[in-house]
């Protein structure tokens, strides 16, 4: 298994260097689930599962009325969840949880951390166990005070790059990265498509002449084809997100069958 | 980057900013490039400046509103932005940005609306310019304000309804902005208010300060003084913006917005985030006065007005608030609706419900002291009759 204890390491952004290099297969499996859906403990639940199933690292996303980053999977299980009275601090609750098993990236906007304050939400983020933040409106521009207050508190700030991201913009993102670079696939909010290591490919070579830190694709990956073709196009960690959350929507047993749905895509990545 | 910091501002003291998924940054540098380049451009200039004179019918009239006048106890002059074609300060800013998009070579348009009354101006421009259109309405908002649907598919757009949230104007916005982000290399984004990721909130300015600097000409031509207020409604804040900014070098001009307090301001039922206060926060891109909960979610704003049924501001009136430029205060459904008929009868003229939010503070408010009022007249009512007329 990938997990990586954290005693061994005393920063998330370590923890999450140690995930990549302890990794099972050829790139890091980093399945994303949204907190507080179907409900809190369903989703602690299938947190569990997802590192049950393989995951070396797990995306933690916090609810949000506003989501501009996500497509109609993402955004219908942020609303579900929110209306079941999901909290931030209910988030952190499973954040808690799941970073005794693997390392947690906890995935949320900004105003989520400015209405809270930036030092108290990174503070509360790091006692909950976490071991970076993504912030998917958040950057390069307005990315300092999140990024010292990280840096402080030893937590990774994860940052995105996109398709349109020009190459000198590109080596300005990566050069601050923390942990890894979000690398997204496509112009676009999350949701499923399909991808080949040809599509990918690019991306992938671009991003990594870019950073000195592990490239992980994500927005779109939803297979093990898919998985397998990031990871032959030389991505070093796979993140997979409404494919999971769809299945968490459907299914009658969400854990069960996200689990299985994670043991599939981890099988990929070994072969 | 290749686009000059200093050219347009991105912040207004504290607040504004770019909080937007990465994809979006290039586009917003091109279009400041773009903005830049064609706001000294004097083909650019002359194009707009015909158009909104031919087409569009400018300078509209600054009208002395006599017997209001009387009512008020102070002159009111109204600035008739509702005599525009297509019935409101809208299509400044559309037309604006649709000739900016022409230039970028941006054929594919897409565009939110509340009141239907940006989508309206939008569609119109792209008609004209040959360009496609895409409005993204609620759902709540397609029902109140049907007649602006229909025109907009008279004039070749296509409407999306979003179905999210109170299904208003703040989840329109975000379906734009999630378009955006999908056909950013093809499409522009025509926003309808002086919010957004920056530069939007300055152009959005500068495309509406016609009103402004028209409004200025005229009443010291006509009365020779400046007049003591300048108000406006404010949903995002661009026909207030624009207005104001005419009459940011008076220090003596007293600038009041006036939002929708909706059931009331202690309620959680209005769309009042400058006058309410509290902790600013980001919405749409930017840093402003929202409407949050403690944790940070967006609340839903409450008007019987779409187009200020909105959580949101316009961060350059966050700003002029907290240096005190601008006062703002906020007027109820209720009475907003009174004004509405009794402008009707007393000018003549059937206001947007926007607007009957402010004719009831300058009828019923707190005068000020002052004896010369302007007031942005945005738009005209004809799409809120069925509305109106429902609640009897
Ligand atoms: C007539 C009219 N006035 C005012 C508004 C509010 O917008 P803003 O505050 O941007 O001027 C609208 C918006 O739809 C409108 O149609």
């Amino acid at each position: 298994m990938a997990s990586t204890d954290a005693t061994t390491t005393n920063t998330g952004a370590e923890r999450i260097a140690a995930a990549f290099a302890n990794k099972a297969g050829r790139a890091a499996l980093m399945p994303y689930l949204m907190g507080g859906f179907p409900d809190l403990e369903t989703s602690r639940a299938i947190g569990l599962a997802y590192a049950d199933g393989g995951a070396d690292l797990v995306e933690l996303g916090v609810p949000y009325s506003d989501p501009l980053a996500d497509g109609p999977v993402v955004h219908d299980a942020g609303t579900k969840a929110l209306a079941a009275g999901t909290t931030t601090e209910d988030v952190l609750d499973v954040c808690r949880t799941l970073s005794e098993r693997l390392p947690v990236v906890i995935m949320l906007y900004s105003n989520l951390v400015l209405a809270r304050g930036v030092e108290a939400f990174v503070a509360a983020a790091a006692q909950a166990g976490a071991s970076g933040l993504i912030v998917p409106d958040l950057p390069l521009e307005e990315a300092d005070e999140i990024l010292a207050a990280c840096d402080a508190a030893g937590l990774a700030l994860v940052p995105l790059a996109a398709p349109t991201t020009p190459d000198e913009r590109l080596r300005a993102i990566g050069s601050r990265a923390r942990g890894f670079l979000y690398t997204v696939s496509v112009a676009g909010t999350t949701g499923e498509r399909t991808g080949t290591k040809e599509s990918f490919a690019p991306i992938l070579d671009r991003a990594r002449a870019a950073t000195h830190v592990p490239v992980a694709l994500g927005f779109g990956i939803a297979t093990p084809e898919a998985a397998a073709a990031a990871a032959d196009a030389g991505a070093d960690g796979v993140i997979v997100g409404s494919r999971l959350v769809r299945e968490a929507a459907e299914a009658d047993d969400p854990a069960t069958a996200v689990r299985a749905v994670v043991a599939d895509l981890a099988a990929a990545l070994r072969t | 980057m290749s686009t000059s910091e200093a050219a347009v501002e991105h912040r207004y003291g504290p607040y504004g900013g770019q909080y937007v998924p990465e994809t979006l940054m290039p586009a917003l540098g091109e279009l400041e490039t773009a903005w830049v380049a064609a706001r000294t451009d004097p083909g650019y200039r002359e194009e707009l400046t015909v158009l909104l004179r031919d087409y569009v019918g400018r300078p509209s009239p600054l009208y002395l509103a006599e017997r209001l006048s009387e009512v008020a106890g102070r002159e009111v002059w109204l600035k008739r932005e509702d005599l525009n074609h297509t019935g409101s300060h809208k299509i400044n800013n559309a037309l604006g940005q649709a000739l900016l998009a022409k230039r970028m070579g941006k054929q594919r348009i897409i565009a939110e609306t509340g009141a239907g009354q940006h989508g309206v101006a939008s569609a119109t421009a792209c008609a004209l310019l040959d360009l496609e259109c895409i409005v993204y309405m609620g759902a709540e908002d397609i029902r109140r304000q049907k007649p602006n649907v229909q025109r907009m598919e008279l004039l070749g757009a296509t409407v999306v309804s979003v179905e999210a949230g109170a299904k208003t104007l703040a989840e329109a916005v975000s379906a734009a902005i999630r378009d955006w982000v999908t056909n950013v290399a093809t499409t522009h984004y025509i926003i309808g208010s002086a919010v957004g990721p920056a530069p939007y909130p300055a152009i959005v300015r500068e495309m509406q300060r016609v009103i402004g600097d028209e409004a200025r000409a005229q009443i010291l031509e006509r009365r020779g003084r400046l007049p003591d207020r300048v108000l406006a409604c404010v949903g995002g804040g661009s026909n207030a913006i624009g207005t104001f900014a005419g009459f940011y070098g008076d220090p003596s001009v007293k600038l009041v917005g006036i939002e929708a307090a909706g059931d009331g301001i202690d309620t959680e039922r209005h769309g009042a985030p400058l006058t309410v206060g509290g902790k600013p926060g980001v919405l749409h891109g930017a840093l402003s006065a929202i409407m949050q909960s403690p944790d940070g979610q967006i609340l839903e704003a409450h008007s019987v007005s779409a187009g200020l049924d909105y959580p949101g501001s316009g961060p350059e009136h966050a700003w002029l608030r907290d240096e005190g430029r601008a006062t703002y205060i906020a007027v109820g459904d209720t009475d907003a609706l009174a004004a509405f008929r009794e402008v009707s009868r007393l000018e003549g003229i059937i206001p947007a419900l926007e607007t009957a939010h402010a004719f009831h503070h300058i009828l019923h408010g707190d005068g000020g002291g002052s004896e010369l009022d302007l007031l942005c007249l945005s738009g005209r009512g004809d799409k809120d009759l069925a509305e109106v007329l429902a609640r009897g």
